[in-house]
């Protein structure tokens, strides 16, 4: 047992001596989480418009009025039906709402709209189709709030992130990223980094089991990406005012079984690649590629191809990133994310025992 | 049992695909000796020392290490023998004395308890115990390098090249080391590129392509070469070399340190060769009879392969 | 006077307060094997590079091939060739890519690369070779290739750094007849090597000790000077008389 502590301060020595790295691991889910959470954001703030209207009756008048007092529009004038195009192309505007010739009578449901005639008409510039979207859904809601859109349209309501924050759904993103990239990435590399100096071989020619040097290696990764968990909830929290209504204790839980996965990952890597550049570009491309594009952090898994959702299944970071935000933003308790549990549980024993079964003591 | 060797090695093979890096190579290292392997690069002694160390296992052929067998009994050995890989295994982050404390801990042992042993070198590389292993020079990094593999007291002492790349007094002074390690019951196999290192060694096996040239002490093995041999100095060395090819009576010529050897037919005649140099303009022009070397040898027995 | 290829008088490299290059003058002649021997630590490698033009003196003045190791760096490296023994060749390229791609490197015409190609694989006998991949090709045969590369270009002055290392006691021969057919040529060879009996095949030897050249001269007249047997004897004589450790 003394003989372990040796090797966890070996290893701790390892990565308190290598300030940079160190720094980079401790700064970038601070610098992520900040980036995601300010400067990143797919929300709109301002959204500028022109309107069209042939007739500037009270009804319009009244409707302008209720956008711009809504903070998130800014009215810049009336346009002619000709200068729409014009507009939306110079980029004066995001967005041109046209009101019909006889906006009043369809309103009241004096006059019945046929099919290629509405109320009101939004022309939209898509050039950024996923700004578009959230533009339309705004106009569409700052017309029915004002009750004014015919009653067919239905009322939507939005759950759990009522202001649809997109730094809410970034926040687990980003721990599913980090601690892939902690555990997975810097224990790989430093085990391989034995096999590239030879000291690997010295350590495989001692009486020490090297399960016993390799679970030295992964306790300070453990306990760097611990303080990573950490620093991320309070930033969440406290910085980004993510909720954490659901149980603490089971969001930790759940991010420790992760960590161990990530770490069982790493071991993986380690005993595939022979260099640390290897390790590097398959801890870069295997694992963060899927983590960043297919676990649901950037795209929705439901939106996905038939064959991409199949292969998100093993991509630990999708289960994960998902419990995480049941626990965090829906306030679920620690039974609604039973499920994803048992799997990353499962990837977890699977991982370990592949790994352990490839890592042998002696060089082949 | 008390007697037994300390390394045994019969018809070891080893293949990396079709390469064979090491063919059917048998030795003994008896108890207490200082057993040199000989060799360039691609010998095949980098192999040898992983299969000895119990890092690789053999193709064919069988081997015991104090004893044990490497392949049925590999934790015992690795129990009980010190390895130095090519390039100094030492943690260039960590500092000297972090460097010793945790090899010895990886032995289970505690540094003073066998510091005895390694005194005699760590003293010299003591007033250093704080800096890191990376900034260390070339020899201070080898001699760290010995103590972390003494540490734990091994028996058996497997070097691979650990002078390589050293400058020839930190070699010597290394050698001595070695000898002091013997001394003391150390049974050491110590592997170099550098021929002249030979005769520092109780017995020397001499290897290339993966085949042993010969066995024997240093001595011993200087007998094998059973020619005349003869030494050409002068003062155009290249000249001298060239026109000595193509004169009568001689079979070969090779630059040799500061003159040029010579083996030489049954027809050969110094007086012959020493005015025909003359005659094309050659000055100072010298002849004489030499004793072979072990690099003599050792091409002599390479070109027989 | 212009006989002298490599001047050097008073060259210093300083980092911090370690004075790793200390007043070093020498003078080499075109044609000549300079053998630059000193033990581990000694200052020999800080000395090579400023001659190659890869780092700049603290103080002292020097040139190589007749441009000043001051000022004209770039100029240097166009008319020298280099050779380590750790990096030369690409592995994972063959033969002929290695030399097509030093030929492109020193701006060989086409007609000139084949021919030189031709003529390097016709004199390592090489030529069943040439598309061999430079890793699989034993390591005596990869430092006779990476020397023809070094001078493939013809430079005035090659520089080679412990150029034999590891190499078999035949390639180290052959090795070292390529460098005497070179020297004959008429370029300058500047070579390190703890081979001892190679630097009784060079014209000339220089000893570092600490940074300062202790001994200059052909081995001839240093083994006089120091009454010594061989040049093993005078390098051990001067080294251990070093305070920084080797």
């Amino acid at each position: 047992m003394n003989g372990f502590l040796h090797f966890v301060k070996k290893e701790t020595l390892h990565i308190l001596r290598d300030r940079r790295t160190m720094l980079v691991v401790l700064l970038m889910p601070v610098v992520q989480i900040l980036l995601f959470g300010f400067a990143i954001s797919t929300e709109v703030n301002n959204i500028d418009f022109f309107a069209v209207a042939p007739n500037r009756t009270e009804a319009v008048r009244q409707q302008l009025e209720r956008m711009e007092a809504n903070p998130y529009f800014t009215f810049k004038g009336y346009i002619d039906q000709r200068r729409i195009d014009y507009v939306l192309r110079s980029g004066q505007a995001a967005a041109v709402v046209v009101f019909a010739e006889n906006y009043d009578q369809l309103i009241e449901g004096v006059a019945v709209a046929s099919l290629d005639e509405a109320a009101v008409q939004f022309v939209l510039d898509a050039s950024n189709p996923n700004n578009a979207g959230t533009h339309l859904v705004y106009l569409q809601s700052s017309f029915q709030s004002a009750g004014s859109v015919t009653a067919m349209a239905p009322a939507v309501r939005v759950l759990y992130n009522p202001q649809m924050k997109s730094s809410y759904n970034f926040v687990p993103g980003i721990m599913g990223l980090i601690f892939i990239l902690i555990c997975a990435m810097m224990t790989s590399v430093s085990i391989v980094r034995e096999k590239e100096s030879g000291t690997m071989e010295v350590l495989l020619v001692s009486p020490v089991r090297p399960m016993w040097i390799i679970l030295a290696k992964m306790i300070p990764y453990f306990l760097l990406s611990c303080m990573g968990l950490v620093v991320i909830l309070l930033l969440a929290h406290f910085v980004l005012g993510v909720p954490m209504s659901g149980s603490i204790v089971g969001l930790v839980g759940l991010s420790l079984l992760y960590l161990l996965l990530s770490l069982a990952l790493g071991l993986f890597i380690s005993t595939i690649a022979h260099t640390q550049v290897v390790a590097i570009i398959i801890s870069g491309m295997l694992l963060m590629l899927p983590v960043i594009m297919l676990s649901g952090m950037l795209f929705p898994v439901e939106n996905m191809p038939g064959i991409l959702q199949v292969l998100s299944c093993i991509v630990p970071a999708r289960w994960y990133i998902e419990a995480v935000r049941k626990l965090m933003i829906a306030g679920l308790s620690l039974s609604a994310v039973w499920q994803e549990c048992c799997i990353l549980f499962a990837m977890t024993v699977v991982l370990v025992g592949v790994a352990l079964k490839k890592f042998n003591d002696k060089l082949e | 049992m008390a007697i037994q060797n300390a390394i045994e090695i019969q018809g070891l093979t080893k293949r990396y695909g079709a390469l064979t890096a090491i063919d059917h190579i048998s030795f003994t290292v008896r108890r207490g000796e200082l057993f040199g392997l000989i060799g360039p690069d691609g010998a095949g002694k980098t192999t040898l020392f992983r299969l000895l160390a119990t890092l690789l296992n053999p193709d064919e052929g069988s081997a015991t290490v104090d004893g044990f067998d490497i392949v049925k009994q590999y934790r015992e050995i690795r129990q009980r023998v010190g390895y130095m890989p090519g390039r100094f295994s030492l943690y260039p982050d960590l500092s000297v004395a972090e460097n010793l404390d945790f090899f010895a801990a990886l032995f289970g042992v505690k540094v003073k308890d066998n510091y005895d042993l390694i005194a005699p070198i760590y003293r010299q590389i003591e007033p250093f115990r704080k800096r890191r292993a990376g900034k260390l020079s070339g020899g201070m990094k080898q001699k760290l390098a010995l103590c972390c593999a003494l540490i734990h007291r091994p028996s058996v002492l497997f070097l691979d090249e650990p002078t390589t790349g050293v400058d020839a007094v930190s070699r010597g002074e290394f050698w001595d080391m070695l000898f002091d390690l013997k001394q003391k019951g150390i049974s050491i196999l110590v592997s170099t590129p550098y021929m002249d290192e030979a005769c520092r060694c109780d017995r020397i096996a001499l290897c290339n392509n993966g085949h042993l040239l010969g066995i024997d002490t240093p001595a011993g093995i200087l007998t094998r070469f059973d020619e005349p041999l003869y030494a050409l100095s002068g003062d155009d060395m290249y000249g001298l070399l060239l026109e000595a090819r193509r004169a009568e009576g001689v079979k070969e010529c090779y630059p040799f340190g500061s003159s040029h050897h010579l083996t030489v037919d049954k027809e050969f005649d110094v007086g012959l060769l020493e005015g025909h140099l003359r005659e094309r303009g050659f000055a100072r022009v010298t002849i004489c009879p030499v004793k072979p070397g072990i690099e003599d040898v050792f091409m002599k027995l390479m070109q027989h392969e | 006077m212009s006989d002298i290829i490599i001047s050097v008088k008073d060259l210093c490299k300083c980092f911090g307060s370690f004075t790793a290059v200390d007043h070093i003058t020498f003078d080499v002649e075109r044609g000549e094997i300079f053998g630059f021997l000193g033990a581990n630590g000694a200052g020999k490698t800080t000395a090579m590079r400023m001659l190659c033009g890869l780092s700049y003196p603290t103080s002292g003045s020097g040139t190589v091939a007749g441009f000043d190791v001051m000022t004209q760096g770039e100029q240097i490296k166009r008319h020298i060739g280099y050779m380590s023994q750790k990096f030369s060749l690409y592995d994972d390229l063959t033969v002929r890519e290695n030399i097509r791609l030093y030929a492109g490197i020193y701006g060989l015409n086409r007609y000139e690369t084949l021919r030189r190609t031709v003529a390097v694989l016709n004199r390592l006998r090489f030529r069943s070779e040439a598309d061999t991949l430079v890793g699989s090709l034993p390591l005596g045969w990869k430092q006779k290739l990476a020397f023809s590369v070094a001078t493939l270009h013809r430079p005035e002055v090659v520089f080679l750094d412990e150029p034999t290392g590891g190499v078999d006691p035949v390639t180290r021969r052959q090795f070292w007849e390529m460098i005497y057919e070179a020297a004959a040529g008429g370029t300058t060879v500047f070579v390190t090597t703890h081979y001892m009996d190679e630097a009784e095949y060079c014209s000339r030897v220089s000893i570092m000790v600490d940074g300062k050249i202790e001994a200059l001269g052909s081995p001839i007249e240093l083994k006089k000077q120091y009454r010594a047997e061989s040049m093993d004897e005078v390098f051990r004589f001067l080294a251990r008389g070093a305070k920084r450790s080797g």
